[in-house]
Parts: structure tokens; C-alpha cells; sequence
């Protein structure tokens, strides 16, 4: 069992993750079209990169936006969650204790502290955006089962990992139930929203083009996000 | 099919049809045959197959239901936080549906579409910066228009407006005879006071060539005066064509794009044909918003831009206080509290913010800023169309208290608001809610404060 699933099931969900990903950013570059969107995507180019690049940056820091400021909360939320969501499965010793193995190299890692802290705030942030969606009105009306799925299928390979690093008894039982809910979600990524993790960077530098080259960004100092 | 005879997915190509149209009083037989208008499900369906392509389809994909648009739509905010309202929630329940069913939608379904479309969504783009996603609500309401338009479910107003654009290539009945008429009418009345002032018409070669909005020869000639008196104060050598003036295209807020190609068509004909330098606009935003920034896409010109540089009316004002081809009167400076209205069309989607300050600089002593302003500015509330549709009064109005408040916060006195829609909806808003402001383009508030130079002053 655990050689399958750390061995051919492991193989077969990377693939599906990355492969998936590329398609899913070749078919949404393929897609755009300069007339229907009205932005001339090869002409004006460095506006265009200028624009792209100033819409992605300013989102990627907390409070680096007036959405960011205006929803202080909320920030705090998705940014706690997605950083513990990138950091600790990419630099977690034990992660890259078996990348060594394997592949022979690995990454820099982060304490076992950090590594806890950053998955309990993965908890908490995901606690309270469930919270949010049942009590705020507006983002209630929203709220389809889908998006509860998802919140799972993210939670699980935390929920896990952390009893499993923890050594509770039946520590088998946890580091099975770790490495499936992970293979899972890097499964599901590529055909469900999830794949923002690629998308929201191209949808976030079309805007920025558009921006960029179209609504003003040859005149003035660009978009103030 | 069953089709109306006033409403029906076919444009008005005719002047008759533009009457029957126009003598509807108020589209209340349009309004009753809508109801009977049957959805073309294939053609929708294969309409959004061939249109909604990976921008709109991944927005509406990834869409989070985080609900952080809700606040930046100010008809979420005057509509007491109503859910329904939540940007997010406006186009999935629309567009977002009409793809999940594959365009199998009724006519109950299409007039709810109509409704949210043009009475919940000014397409002030305003939702789009505040998505982490950047997911921009209005230029996808922008579409769905068009979707409407292409089954006939669009605002009377609307059709008829995108009708006068199809037969007289401007937004109202204002023929090429009437507008070079209105041009020398308005240089003789100006003869007293201006003795060479000149309205030149169809000059080529000209530095300046104006193009305007048809209101202005239709209901408020003196505009052109205003206009033509700035031009002369600065010295500029500026022409207007006698085809291809009217700047506005209420065929964008219609949804019309074929129209809106027509339209913008003959505007670019005339810098093509005039060779100006530059293309200066009035002061309206939509009309810089369809002929500059979308048009250049309609008309399918791969660089993105007009045949010949075009400015915004407020640009030509900034360069001309800044080079001192206009210079104020520093004693006639506005000196009460007045502030800026920041228009959509031109503040957000044009860039033209610190151009906008620039010229406050220049002509008021206590100029007060809204909160939010320049691109995080709030929509007048009669932006995309919505100040001209009869069945959306109601809507149009509790919008209008957004501006309101924040109008009233800065204590000022005086709205400048260089954009004819902002301008009518501030208007209406001081004549329903009765606030006691006062509210101005810039052309009268200029030569109201303007210097002369002594070579143009009547010699009596």
C-alpha cells in the first residue's frame, strides 16, 4: 500500500498537477483574442508588461492594495492561509528529507516550530473563512457546497500531516490518510478553481495589460491598485 | 418566432422604424411585446460559444465567492448591503447561468438578465479593482448587453439611441445639415463680441479637430460657442468635419456592436480625411470611453489607438493653462468650496486623474476632494446609460444618493464635472434630493475667468 501510493499514485499526481497546469495556462493564453477583449496584447508590449507586472505586484503583499486595506480582516485570512498553504509543504524538513532521498537534492527547510505555526494558522484561516461564508450576507448569497468541498480537499492534507507529525497513535493510519488527501488535492487542482494557483497570475497581468496599454496606462503614473 | 413589431431582435435600420419607435410614448407597447419575445436559444448558445472565451469563462470559473466586490459596488452599498447586488452574484446569476443552461433560457429569464444588465451595473469597472482576481464585473456586464441587445432585450431608450446611430450617425436625430447650421448660427451670434472668431468647417490640416457630443448642437448650442471662443482665446488652429463629429455612442450602452463600428467608423473617416494633428473631444466621458479607448477595437485597428492622437477636452485644458495659452484671471479663481467629479469613462479608464487636479490647480482656491477619488472614484450613479431609461427611474435614483453623501462630506458648493452624464445625474440629484449645489462644466467656469488678450477684445 505504501509503496504504491508514495510510488505510482505519487508519480501519476504530479504529472496530472503540472501537466494539468500547463494546459490550463496554454489554453487560457490561446483563448485571449485582442478584439473581443480589447487589449492589443502584441502591440504596445511594454505597456503591457508594465501593466501586468504592476497588477500582480501590488496584490501579492498584505494591505499592498485599497482592497487589501479596506478588508484588513480579510487580508489577515488569505494571507495566513495561503502562505502556511505554499511554505509548509514546500520547505517542511520532512518533505525535503525525502526529496533528498529520491532525487538527491533539497530544498532549504523550516523549523518544526514554524512549520507547526504556519499549519495551525492554515487552520485557523480556514475556520473562520468558513465562519465567514455562513455569517456575512454577501458572501453567504455566494457560497455553493463547492466551496466547502474545496475548503476540505485544502484542510485535509493539513489536518493530517499535523496529526501524523505529531506521532499520535495510529500514526500509520494518519501518514496514509497525509499522503492520499495530498495526492487528491494536487489532483484536483488543474480541473477545479483551484487552479487559480496559475490563473489568478494571468488573469491578474490580462487586467494589468488591459490597464496597462488601454484604460490609461500610456498616460499618467498607472493604475493606483 | 414570435417577434414584435416594436420589439424584436432586428436593429432599427429606418426612419420609420425610429418613429413607430419614438411615438411609443414611454415604450409601453415595446415593454408589452417584450414579454411575448421568444429567447433564440441556439443562436445564444452559439453566440456565446464562438464570444465567451478564456478571459470571461476563467473569471467566472475562479470567481472565489469571497465577496470582495460587494463593497466596491455602490449600488451594493444605497441598496442597504442587499445580497442580491453583490457584483459577484449579479453576473453569476446572469451570464454565469445562461452558460451553465448552454443558452436554453426563457423570455422570464432575458428580461431578468435586462434588468440586472443595465439597472444593477453602470459598468463603472469599478468591481474589477478591488478582486484579488481581477475580475472586472462590468466589462463582463459590458457583454452581456450585447447578448441582450442581440436577442431584443434591451431598454427602449437604448434601441431607439443605437437606431439614431445606425440611420443619422449620431446619438439623436441631428442630421449634417443641422450640425454645420448650429455651427454658423453659433459664429454669427458670436459677432458682437468676437468679431473673427470662426467656426471652421472641415479645414484640413487644422492642429485641432473637435468632435463633440450631439446633445450640444441638439439642446445646448451655446456649448459649441463656449468651445469655439476657448479655441480662439488660445489661438488654436481647430476645425470640426461636417461628417464624423459626434463622439458619444449610446450603441456601447446599448450593447449595439455593429453600431458602435458605424459610429466610431465615421469619426476616424473624418480624421482620415481632415488630417489633423490631433482629435480633441468634449467634455463627456462615455464619448472618450467609445471613441478612443473601445473604438479603436470596433473599427479592428491593431494597434489600439485612433488614426490621429485624440485627447480628452480636459487634456486640451491642462496643456493650454500649463503652456499659457489660457491664462486665469487670478482674482476671478473660484473661490468657494468646490470639488471634482472623477467620471468613470475618463478617471479610471483613461488615466486622465492628475490631469483632472492639474486644472483644479489652476482655477480654484479651495478645491476639496470626494472620498474615494480619481480611479477608486464612485460612479455619478447615471453612468452606462442608466440616467436615460424610464424603467429604471427608481433604481437610478436611490444610485444617485452614493454621489450624494459623498458630494456632501466635502462641503463644497460647486460640482465641476467635465462628463454630460455625470453632469445630468448630479443635476437631477440637486432637483430630487435638493442639496443646495451648484454644478458646471468646465467651458462656462473658464471663460467666466479667463484673460483676453488685447488683440481680441471688440473694439467698440
Amino acid at each position: 500500500m505504501y509503496q504504491f501510493i508514495t510510488g505510482p499514485l505519487l508519480w501519476l499526481s504530479f504529472s496530472i498537477f503540472f501537466i494539468g497546469l500547463i494546459v490550463r495556462i496554454v489554453r487560457y493564453i490561446r483563448g485571449l483574442n485582442w478584439q473581443m477583449d480589447r487589449v492589443t496584447y502584441t502591440v504596445n508590449v511594454s505597456y503591457g508588461i508594465k501593466g501586468a507586472f504592476r497588477s500582480i505586484f501590488f496584490w501579492l503583499f498584505p494591505f499592498g492594495t485599497r482592497s487589501w486595506r479596506t478588508k484588513p480582516g480579510m487580508t489577515v485570512l488569505f494571507f495566513s492561509l495561503h502562505i502556511g498553504l505554499i511554505f509548509t509543504p514546500v520547505f517542511l524538513l520532512a518533505h525535503n528529507i525525502i526529496l533528498k532521498e529520491r532525487w538527491g537534492f533539497s530544498l532549504p527547510t523550516i523549523s518544526g516550530t514554524l512549520a507547526d505555526i504556519l499549519t495551525i494558522a492554515v487552520f485557523v484561516s480556514i475556520l473562520f473563512l468558513v465562519l465567514r461564508r455562513i455569517a456575512l450576507p454577501e458572501v453567504r448569497i455566494l457560497t455553493t457546497a463547492y466551496d466547502y468541498i474545496l475548503l476540505a480537499i485544502t484542510l485535509a492534507p493539513f489536518i493530517t500531516g499535523f496529526l501524523a507529525a505529531q506521532h499520535v497513535p495510529s500514526y500509520n493510519f494518519w501518514l496514509l490518510a497525509h499522503i492520499i488527501s495530498g495526492e487528491i488535492m494536487l489532483i484536483v487542482i488543474p480541473f477545479t478553481k483551484l487552479s487559480h494557483i496559475v490563473l489568478f497570475f494571468l488573469s491578474r497581468a490580462q487586467l494589468g495589460m488591459d490597464y496597462g496599454i488601454k484604460r490609461g496606462g500610456m498616460k499618467g503614473k498607472g493604475l493606483a491598485w | 418566432m414570435p417577434e414584435g413589431i416594436l420589439c424584436n431582435k432586428r436593429p432599427v435600420e429606418t426612419k420609420e422604424e425610429l418613429q413607430a419607435l419614438l411615438d411609443d410614448g414611454r415604450g409601453q407597447r415595446y415593454y408589452e411585446e417584450m414579454n411575448e419575445l421568444e429567447v433564440d436559444r441556439a443562436a445564444l448558445w452559439a453566440t456565446l460559444q464562438k464570444t465567451c472565451k478564456s478571459r470571461m469563462r476563467t473569471w467566472l470559473e475562479i470567481c472565489a465567492h469571497c465577496g470582495m466586490c460587494a463593497d466596491s459596488c455602490y449600488l451594493y452599498t444605497v441598496n442597504n448591503k442587499d445580497p442580491k447586488q453583490v457584483p459577484a452574484y449579479k453576473i453569476q446569476s446572469t451570464l454565469g447561468e445562461m452558460i451553465k443552461r448552454k443558452g436554453a433560457v426563457d423570455n422570464t429569464f432575458m428580461q431578468m438578465v435586462m434588468d440586472t444588465a443595465w439597472s444593477k451595473c453602470t459598468c463603472c469597472n469599478r468591481c474589477g479593482m478591488y478582486c484579488p482576481y481581477g475580475i472586472d464585473m462590468g466589462v463582463m456586464f459590458g457583454y452581456v448587453r450585447g447578448l441582450c441587445f442581440s436577442q431584443g432585450f434591451v431598454p427602449w431608450e437604448l434601441k431607439i439611441g443605437s437606431g439614431m446611430h445606425r440611420i443619422y450617425r449620431a446619438q439623436m436625430d441631428v442630421t449634417t445639415e443641422d450640425w454645420v447650421e448650429t455651427c454658423k448660427w453659433m459664429e454669427e451670434e458670436q459677432e458682437d463680441d468676437w468679431p473673427v472668431l470662426k467656426i471652421p468647417i472641415d479645414k484640413e490640416g487644422a492642429d485641432i479637430m473637435y468632435t463633440c457630443n450631439a446633445r450640444e448642437p441638439k439642446h445646448y448650442p451655446y456649448d459649441i460657442a463656449e468651445t469655439a471662443i476657448l479655441f480662439h482665446i488660445a489661438g488654436e488652429d481647430w476645425t470640426v468635419p461636417s461628417v464624423g463629429w459626434e463622439e458619444t455612442s449610446l450603441s456601447m450602452f446599448a450593447g449595439d456592436w455593429a453600431a458602435c463600428k458605424l459610429q466610431v467608423e465615421t469619426v476616424y473617416d473624418a480624421m482620415e480625411r481632415l488630417k489633423p494633428k490631433r482629435m480633441v473631444g468634449t467634455e463627456c466621458g462615455h464619448a472618450f470611453r467609445a471613441t478612443v479607448i473601445e473604438g479603436p477595437y470596433w473599427a479592428g485597428r491593431k494597434d489600439g489607438k485612433t488614426p490621429v492622437e485624440s485627447i480628452h477636452y480636459v487634456e486640451w485644458v491642462a496643456e493650454a493653462l500649463r503652456t499659457g495659452k489660457l491664462k486665469i484671471d487670478p482674482a476671478k479663481k473660484i473661490k468657494e468650496p468646490v470639488t471634482y467629479q472623477d467620471s468613470c469613462n475618463y478617471i479610471r479608464n483613461a488615466g486622465l486623474g492628475d490631469i483632472a487636479r492639474e486644472i483644479m490647480g489652476y482655477i480654484a482656491e479651495d478645491f476639496r476632494e470626494m472620498t474615494p477619488c480619481r480611479e477608486h472614484n464612485f460612479c455619478c450613479g447615471g453612468g452606462g446609460g442608466l440616467n436615460g431609461i424610464g424603467r429604471y427611474r427608481k433604481q437610478r435614483n436611490i444610485g444617485l444618493k452614493m454621489k450624494r453623501d459623498q458630494i456632501l462630506a466635502t462641503e463644497a458648493n460647486l460640482v465641476v464635472s467635465p462628463c454630460h452624464n455625470c453632469w445630468d445625474a448630479i443635476r437631477d440629484m440637486e432637483e430630487i434630493y435638493n442639496i443646495g449645489i451648484k454644478w458646471s462644466f468646465l467651458k462656462p467656469l473658464l471663460l467666466s475667468m479667463v484673460e483676453v488678450p488685447e488683440h481680441l477684445k471688440p473694439t467698440d
